[in-house]
């Protein structure tokens, strides 16, 4: 087939790209090249509108050990030990085909941090629908949690926290984002770089088959009407293989015979071989009559373009060819030398005896396009005159009624019982806390990991809100009593070519970078899903930040739930009334405008480290953030975790009752102290210049805020848990 | 006491089960599923997961392993076999217990603490246990017991149910019952008792900082009971 720019622009690319293609190659590309150069060039794989801004992230810092740009980033958990971890999207497929988007998701993401040689010890996901009322909803949101349970379930790995919402603007494109950790040893992480000349380059894994090709062009573009069309590029998982696959590939790297290793993600054989000779500075040359097809008479162009799931590649030390096939033989998989490392620096292919590609690796990667698109900065948008009056007519028990059972904020119960949620044995904190928190295995020291996103603060004013994000991530880990270590994001936006969407994404970054740097929690993995939009209509800017973080000794760690009887509740961080883009706002003022909380910095570092001060000697009892919903809606949750009341004192404040309940300040967290600890902790407290409420005291069974209004914790509970139970009846 | 747990191709709850055998004294042997023979053993342990990705039918494949061969002669000779969740399932495909698994009933995969009712404690398994109603784990798909009547009046004849889901209090009713199972039949013997396959988990309740701690009570009785 003659290859043309028609043709060209029917594979996603511009017409300069095209140009500039012919240019590099000093001739025109054909077919099979064409659709490598394709899948190299579209915006998943080569970030070609990201790139110049992702490298303003804050990436470094002591506990590092490898930044973006690897299959996943890696932190240091001292004694040797070490954490891989990345989030990854599965946005487009997710929502063409729920269950298979989802659950090749959780796969793919697996498999990046398995290829590193770290056995994954946890899930988690962010998972974000459209309203409520919206006629595909439903449907979405059980396809995507039974293809999470499906694949997460199978492989054996405990999906142990999550985030779920539901916003108009994911009504044509859901957000699907899985996040996996693994625990390795220092001195065992596999990374992709090729070295050596000569060496086999093996294929392992499931065979190759026509799902998925151009899976990653199909990522990069915007939905139109004919969307249900492109359902044959969505993969199929196959979370046995990746059972086996997971088993083989430790069996492997156990030894000493990978020199390199890259799992075929987005763009398959072709991304997978062009990145492990790029980063070796290597050619590479492939038969590809060798490798394992599953369908017959499959073509060059669609053995390169297929994102078949669960495959790897791997380049070998020479001679140990055996030692690695005996151990895919043993795990039933099927194994494949397909060529070799060569020093041309070109990706050769080769297809019955005839060469049919020839390309220089570096017009792949170092040459492929990158873009400084413009972008609109936004404004802070000003902050609403809320009429006093108007509070007045509130009543707090329906208020709070209704924002307990708001999609936003009931349980998820009826999601994350479908995962298994403690199987390897290392769970001590589910899904439902403010982290999950698994062990390390044989140790005394667990992680705590959380997910999270706040795409409303984000839509208002991108740069708070990426700050905003970050610094949730934080909390939540603070709250179970963990050290915050490290994040991944998740960047989530619609197109770049328009420069609202541009602006969005520019300015989230900033804000995400300059709160991980004040608060020394670098970024060291995650990835970009642009073009979440269906016929003009982008989603909300969304960037998800997945955060880590240590526990020393898991017998420390902390929960929300109330633990006792007449201990005193604090509220920690000062509460100035931010009302603007809170819940209250939006579901029961029905105001959408107006400036998200601001973020102040030092703030959140000095009450963050305050409190794991204060954990750290023994004073905190239970502990939560202050989030969606404000002071109220947390204490709620403490009181149903627990099964316990409070008795509300009203604490000195000068704003409104309802101002200081459902206000969403930033900064803030609920703790619990034992009464005879108070002095000692207010003494802290006061040294550390934190602000603090004494709210209450917790009593038996009861929430009383004065003496008008009561609410038993059955009543908290029916509010909290019903709603999604019978919204998915 | 020695032990042995089989690893089939997709199992994932083999370490978690290596793990708590050690935990309350068995010396505990892996076994592979396409090994021929058992090392001598006390107890054989069918581990939870999902054997051959559960594709065909949960459990069928794996029944047809080649240990299973061994296994299946360990059971006539009265060696004693417990099979957790998916390996419950290897054992109803294996002809071991009767009955079979279905989908539950809600058609979803449901991971959560249980609890259950021992209900016959003649036998190695639950003999000497000082509490009636335990609380256990449960994660799965596939745990709705089926059987016909027939072969439910011979079970409750020859006192084959081993554990029910009921509530705390040791009450069995149908709100209680998590998948669907005929009489809320969590767990089943052979006819001699030697073999015992149930959905519950007890390896992940054997720490306080984990679900629970009643694994802990059911495993140190068990041992003593082999001793």
């Amino acid at each position: 087939m003659l290859v043309n720019e028609k043709i060209a622009i029917e594979h996603g690319l511009k017409s300069d790209e095209y140009e500039k293609i012919c240019k590099l190659l000093k001739r025109t590309p054909n077919i099979t090249e064409l659709g490598i150069f394709s899948a190299m060039w579209n915006e998943h794989c080569s970030y070609k509108s990201s790139r110049i801004h992702l490298k303003k992230l804050h990436t470094k810092g002591k506990k590092v050990i490898q930044g973006p740009g690897e299959n996943a980033g890696v932190i240091d958990i001292e004694d040797g030990d070490a954490i891989v971890f990345k989030i990854e999207s599965h946005n487009h497929p997710s929502f063409i085909e729920p269950y298979q988007g989802a659950a090749t998701g959780v796969g793919g993401i697996m498999r990046d941090v398995f290829t590193m040689g770290a056995r994954p010890i946890a899930n988690l996901n962010s998972i974000h629908f459209g309203s409520t009322q919206h006629k595909k909803t439903k449907n979405l949101l059980r396809g995507v949690v039974h293809g999470i349970g499906g694949y997460g379930n199978c492989i054996g790995v405990p999906t142990i926290a999550g985030q779920t919402s539901f916003d108009r603007s994911y009504n044509g494109n859901i957000l699907v984002n899985a996040m996996t950790l693994g625990l390795v040893k220092k001195d065992k992480i596999f990374y992709s770089r090729a070295a050596g000349l000569n060496k086999p380059v093996i294929y392992v894994g499931s065979k190759t088959g026509r799902d998925g090709i151009h899976g990653a062009s199909m990522a990069s573009a915007s939905f139109d009407d004919k969307i249900e069309e492109k359902k044959p590029t969505v993969q199929v998982g196959d979370p046995f293989t990746e059972k086996l696959l997971l088993e083989a590939c430790l069996e492997l790297m156990s030894g000493d015979s990978i020199i390199a290793i890259q799992d075929m993600g987005a763009a398959g054989l072709t991304s997978s071989s062009i990145e492990m000779a790029s980063k070796g500075n290597l050619g590479i040359e492939i038969n590809l009559n060798k490798v394992p097809c599953r369908e017959t008479k499959m073509t060059p162009y669609e053995i390169m373009l297929s994102e078949s799931q669960e495959r790897m590649l791997i380049v070998l030390e020479s001679g140990k060819e055996e030692i690695a096939k005996k151990i895919f033989d043993k795990w039933n998989l099927d194994f494949a030398v397909i060529g070799k490392t060569t020093n041309t620096k070109n990706i050769e292919l080769f297809f019955d005896n005839k060469q049919v590609a020839n390309i220089p690796v570096n017009t792949l990667v170092e040459n492929s396009p990158m873009y400084d698109r413009k972008w609109k900065k936004s404004k802070l948008p000003k902050k609403n005159k809320i009429d006093k009056t108007t509070f007045k007519s509130l009543k707090i028990k329906d208020t709070l009624k209704k924002i307990l059972s708001s999609p936003n904020v009931c349980s998820k119960e009826w999601i994350w019982q479908q995962y298994d949620h403690t199987v390897m044995g290392d769970t001590i904190q589910k899904p439902g806390g403010d982290s999950g928190v698994v062990r390390v295995h044989k140790t005394d020291k667990a992680i705590a990991a959380t997910v999270d996103s706040s795409a409303t603060y984000c839509w208002a004013h991108p740069l708070t809100g990426g700050k905003q994000v970050v610094c949730e991530t934080w909390r939540n880990l603070i709250s179970v009593g963990a050290k915050p270590l490290a994040v991944t994001n998740c960047l989530n936006f619609g197109s770049p070519e328009k420069e609202e969407n541009m602006g969005e994404f520019v300015e989230c970054v900033q804000g995400i970078s300059e709160a991980c740097k004040y608060l020394d929690y670098p970024v060291v993995s995650g990835n970009v899903s642009f073009y979440n939009e269906t016929k003009d209509i982008g989603i909300k800017p969304t960037p998800t930040i997945g955060g880590v973080g240590l526990i020393k000794d898991y017998k420390k760690m902390i929960t929300m739930d109330f633990k006792e009887i007449d201990n005193v509740v604090l509220v920690i961080g000062k509460t100035e009334g931010h009302i603007d883009q809170s819940l209250l706002s939006r579901i029961i003022l029905n105001e959408n405008n107006g400036p998200p909380p601001e973020v102040n910095l030092f703030n959140e570092k000095n009450n963050g480290l305050t409190l794991l001060n204060l954990i750290e000697k023994n004073f905190i009892k239970s502990a939560h953030d202050v989030s969606l919903g404000g002071i109220i809606t947390a204490i709620s949750k403490m009181c149903i975790k627990g099964d316990k009341g409070i008795k509300i004192k009203k604490p000195k404040f000068l704003i409104n009752e309802i101002e200081y309940f459902f206000a969403e300040d930033q900064g803030r967290y609920l703790i619990e102290i034992n009464p005879k600890d108070f002095k000692e902790v207010s003494k802290i407290l006061d040294k550390n210049s934190v602000h603090y409420d004494d709210i209450g005291k917790i009593i038996d069974k009861e929430m009383i805020i004065d003496q008008k209004t009561k609410l038993t914790i059955d009543e908290l509970k029916s509010y909290n848990t019903n709603w999604l139970k019978s919204y998915m009846v | 006491m020695k032990s042995s747990v089989i690893t089939f191709p997709g199992s994932n709850c083999d370490r978690d089960m290596d793990i708590a055998l050690t935990k309350f004294g068995f010396k505990n042997k892996m076994v592979w599923h396409n090994d021929q023979e058992l090392p001598k053993s006390d107890l054989i342990v069918l581990p939870g997961g999902f054997s051959y990705g559960d594709y065909l039918r949960c459990g069928s494949m794996a029944s047809k392993s080649k240990i299973m061969h061994s296994v299946i002669n360990f059971a006539k000779t009265g060696g004693l076999i417990m099979g957790i969740c998916n390996g419950f399932q290897i054992l109803v495909e294996a002809g071991l217990v009767p009955g079979v698994l279905l989908r539950n009933k809600y058609l979803q995969f449901i991971c959560k603490n249980v609890h259950v009712k021992v209900n016959n404690k003649e036998n190695t398994f639950f003999k000497n246990l000082d509490k009636k109603v335990l609380e256990f784990h449960i994660a799965h798909n596939e745990g709705n017991y089926f059987c016909t009547n027939d072969q439910l009046k011979k079970i409750e004849d020859n006192n084959q149910i081993a554990i029910y889901y009921c509530d705390q209090n040791g009450n069995t009713n149908d709100q209680i019952n998590p998948n669907g199972s005929i009489k809320n039949i969590a767990g089943i013997f052979n006819k001699e008792k030697n073999v015992l396959g149930m959905m519950p988990h007890p390896e992940r309740m054997i720490d306080q900082s984990l679900s629970g701690e009643d694994g802990s009570i059911f495993f140190k009785n068990l041992l003593n009971n082999i001793k």
